[in-house]
C-alpha cells in the first residue's frame, strides 16, 4: 500500500494541490470517459487475480473437508484418533491415524535435532562473526540447499546417508526414519539460518555496543543480547522449519518407506502421513472408494498440523516486525 | 592484574572456539551439498548419453531413457508459467499499487502468507478432488500444470511485490504529474522497472516447480509412459493443436522416484542419471536468478 492519494483522476487532484493551473485536458469527453471505464475494468481484473489466491485456499479447505466428510461418515472420529492400526487397504481395514502421525513426528524430531542447533549456530556465525565477504558468498550457497529437488534428497538419503549410518550403527535397516530425518534436517538448515540471521541483523548495533562496553566478548553478546532480542524472529524461523519438516514428502517416501509403524524409534522404517498419501496415490485407486477417501482424511490431518504452526509463525513474524 | 589478563585471554578463547564451531556448522551444509553433487555425478554421469534422452522408459535398465519425462516436464512448465506468471504478477501489482487498507486486503495478505506454508502434497490432494474429479480435467498435463501454478503463485506474488517496493515513490509521482492514469504508470513505468526482481522470483518459483514430485503423484501422474503427447503443430488448418493439454504425462522427478524405488541396482543408476539432469536444471536456473539479481542491482541507480 503506497501513499499515493486515492484519486479518480490525478489531473483533477493536482489542481487542488498545486498553485499553478493544470494543463487542460483537451481530449473529447467521450475519450475521457472511455479511459476511465478502462481503468476501472483493469482494476477489477487485477483484484480478481489477487482474489484467486483466496479461491485456492477455499478450494483446498473445501476439497479436504468434502472428501474427508464421506470418510468420517464411515469411520467414527474416535477410532480415527485412538486406534493404533492404519490399514485402510486391507480386507478388514483399520483407520487409526496414530501410526502415521507418529512417523511424521519422529522424522520431524530427527530433522529438527539437526536443523535447529546447526541452523542457529550458522545464523549466529554469519551475523556476528563472519566477515561481510564470507557472508555474501556463504548465504546464497547455503540457500542452494533448499533449491535441490526433494526427490534428489530422497535418493541421497537412501543411497548415501543410509549406508553411511549403517557403518556407524550396526544393524540399521536400509530403510529407516533416521537417515530420512537427518537429510531432511540438512535440507531445512537454510530456512533456519537465513531467517534467523535476518532477525539478528535487524537488532540495532547500539545494543551490541552496550554489551561490548560492559566488557562482553562476541559470543556472550551474541547469546545474551542479540539472540534474546531477535528471539521472536528466530522462533518464527523455527516454526517455518517445523512446518516444512511435517509436510516434507519425497525424502520420507523414498528413505523411510512403509508400512505404517507405531514406534518412536527412529532406526526403524515407518510411514509418515505424506508418505502414505504418495504410496496410495501410486496405485490405481477408484474414485470414491474408502482408500481414496482415506488419503483425504490423512491430508486434512496434515493440513491442520501445519496450519497451527503457520498461524503461530505468522503471528510471531508480525510481532517481530513491530519491535524495532 | 594477571587475573584481568587471564579473563581477557579466556574470553578471546571463547570467541575463537565459537568461530571454529560456526565454520564447522556452516561446512556441514556446504559439504552435504558437495557430497550430494559428487555422489550423483559419480553414479549418474556414465548414464548421460544421447540415448538416455531419446529413449522411452523400459523394462531393461540399459535401454531405459527419460524422453517422455523431460517432454512432460517441459509441457507442464509451459502450462505452469502461462498460468502463474500473469496471475501472480497481476495479484502482486494489485496488492502493492491498488489495494486499499481494508479487511479484504488484509484477508488476501494473511491468506498468501498461509498458502506459502501449505505442504505441496496438500495442493495435490486439492487438485485430485477438484480439478481431476469435479472439473473433469482428468489426470492430464493441464491438471498437472495448474496444480504447480497454484503451488508457486505465492512465490510469484511476493517477488512481484518486493520488486515493486524498490521503485522510488518519485517515479510514480512524476508519471502522475504528467497526467498518466494509474494503469499507465504501472504499464509504462513500474512493470518495466521491476522486471529484474520479478524475473528472479519467477525463475526461482519455476525451478521449485520443476523439482516438485508429490503433488503430481497425488493427482495420478503415470510412472511408466511410452508415448509422447500429441504435437502442438498440425499440418492442416488451424495448424496449432492443444490436444497435448489432455494427454497423460510423467515428469523427471517422478521418473527418478520410480527408478530409485526399485531393488535392481541398474535402475538406481538410471535414477542417478535422471537426478543429475534434474539438479543441473534447477541449479542453473538458480544461478541465472542470482546473475539477473546481481546485474539488475548494479545497473539501476535511482
Amino acid at each position: 500500500m503506497k501513499d499515493i492519494p486515492d484519486l479518480q483522476h490525478p489531473v483533477a487532484a493536482a489542481a487542488e494541490q498545486s498553485p499553478s493551473p493544470p494543463p487542460p485536458d483537451t481530449r473529447p469527453a467521450a475519450a475521457r470517459r472511455l479511459s476511465r471505464v478502462k481503468e476501472r475494468i483493469i482494476e477489477a481484473l487485477l483484484l480478481l487475480a489477487a482474489f484467486s489466491s483466496v479461491a485456492i485456499t477455499v478450494g483446498i479447505v473445501g476439497t479436504l473437508a468434502y472428501e474427508s466428510s464421506t470418510f468420517f461418515a464411515h469411520v467414527p472420529l474416535k477410532d480415527f484418533l485412538t486406534d493404533t492400526l492404519w490399514t485402510p487397504l486391507f480386507a478388514s481395514p483399520r483407520f487409526g491415524i496414530l501410526p502415521l502421525v507418529m512417523g511424521t513426528l519422529v522424522t520431524t524430531a530427527v530433522a529438527l535435532t539437526v536443523a535447529l542447533p546447526v541452523g542457529t549456530i550458522v545464523a549466529i556465525y554469519l551475523s556476528e562473526f563472519a566477515p561481510g565477504t564470507v557472508r555474501e558468498v556463504i548465504k546464497p550457497a547455503l540457500e542452494l540447499l533448499s533449491a535441490v529437488p526433494t526427490v534428489v534428497y530422497g535418493y541421497f538419503a537412501l543411497q548415501f546417508m543410509s549406508p553411511l549410518l549403517q557403518k556407524l550403527i550396526p544393524g540399521l535397516p536400509t530403510f529407516n526414519m533416521l537417515s530420512a530425518g537427518v537429510v531432511m534436517g540438512i535440507m531445512i538448515i537454510p530456512y533456519v539460518s537465513s531467517l534467523s540471521e535476518d532477525a539478528m541483523r535487524a537488532v540495532p548495533m547500539s545494543l551490541r555496543e552496550g554489551a561490548y562496553a560492559l566488557g562482553a566478548n562476541r559470543i556472550i553478546t551474541a547469546l545474551k543480547v542479540v539472540y534474546p532480542s531477535a528471539f521472536s524472529g528466530i522462533v518464527a524461523s523455527y516454526i517455518l522449519a517445523i512446518s516444512r519438516a511435517i509436510g516434507e514428502t519425497m525424502i520420507v517416501a523414498i528413505a523411510a518407506r512403509m508400512p505404517p509403524n507405531l514406534t518412536a524409534d527412529p532406526s526403524e522404517p515407518a510411514a509418515t502421513i505424506t508418505a502414505f498419501i504418495v504410496q496410495v496415490s501410486l496405485g490405481d485407486l477408484p474414485h470414491g472408494s474408502i482408500g481414496y477417501q482415506s488419503i483425504f482424511a490423512a491430508g486434512i490431518t496434515l493440513f491442520i498440523m501445519t496450519l497451527i504452526f503457520n498461524i503461530l509463525g505468522y503471528m510471531l513474524r508480525k510481532r517481530f516486525r513491530e519491535v524495532y | 592484574m594477571s587475573d584481568f589478563k587471564r579473563i581477557i585471554a579466556k574470553r578471546k578463547r571463547q570467541d575463537f572456539i565459537f568461530n571454529i564451531v560456526g565454520i564447522v556448522c556452516t561446512l556441514i551444509g556446504i559439504l552435504t551439498l558437495g557430497a550430494l553433487l559428487v555422489d550423483l555425478f559419480l553414479d549418474g554421469l556414465p548414464r548421460l548419453n544421447l540415448g538416455f534422452f531419446t529413449h522411452f522408459p523400459s523394462r531393461f535398465a540399459e535401454q531405459a531413457g527419460i524422453l517422455s519425462s523431460w517432454v512432460g516436464t517441459l509441457l507442464i512448465m509451459l502450462v505452469t508459467a502461462a498460468t502463474a506468471v500473469p496471475l501472480g504478477v497481476a495479484a502482486g501489482v494489485y496488492l502493492e499499487e491498488y489495494a486499499r487498507k481494508n479487511w479484504l486486503t488484509n484477508l488476501i495478505e494473511i491468506n498468501i502468507a498461509n498458502l506459502a506454508g501449505v505442504p505441496s502434497i496438500v495442493y495435490g490432494l486439492m487438485a485430485l478432488g477438484l480439478l481431476v474429479y469435479q472439473f473433469r480435467l482428468g489426470q492430464s498435463i493441464l491438471t498437472g500444470g495448474l496444480t504447480l501454478a497454484f503451488l508457486i503463485l505465492p512465490i510469484v506474488i511476493v517477488a512481484t511485490r518486493e520488486a515493486l517496493r524498490t521503485i522510488p515513490q518519485g517515479i510514480r509521482e512524476a508519471a502522475y504529474a504528467l497526467g498518466s492514469t494509474k494503469w499507465q504508470v504501472v504499464r509504462h513505468h513500474l512493470l518495466p522497472y521491476s522486471i529484474g526482481g520479478t524475473m528472479t522470483g519467477i525463475i526461482i518459483a519455476l525451478s521449485r516447480a520443476i523439482g516438485e514430485t508429490a503433488p503430481l503423484i497425488t493427482i495420478g501422474a503415470l510412472t511408466f509412459i511410452a508415448f509422447l503427447p500429441p504435437p502442438p503443430i498440425k499440418s492442416q488448418a488451424p495448424f496449432v493443436s492443444f490436444e497435448w493439454l489432455w494427454s497423460p504425462f510423467s515428469v523427471l522427478p517422478i521418473q527418478m522416484f520410480n527408478w530409485v524405488s526399485r531393488p535392481d541396482q541398474a535402475f538406481v543408476v538410471n535414477a542417478a542419471g535422471a537426478g543429475l539432469v534434474l539438479i543441473l536444471i534447477t541449479l542453473s536456473l538458480n544461478a541465472a536468478a542470482i546473475v539477473i539479481r546481481y546485474r539488475v542491482r548494479k545497473r539501476i541507480k535511482w
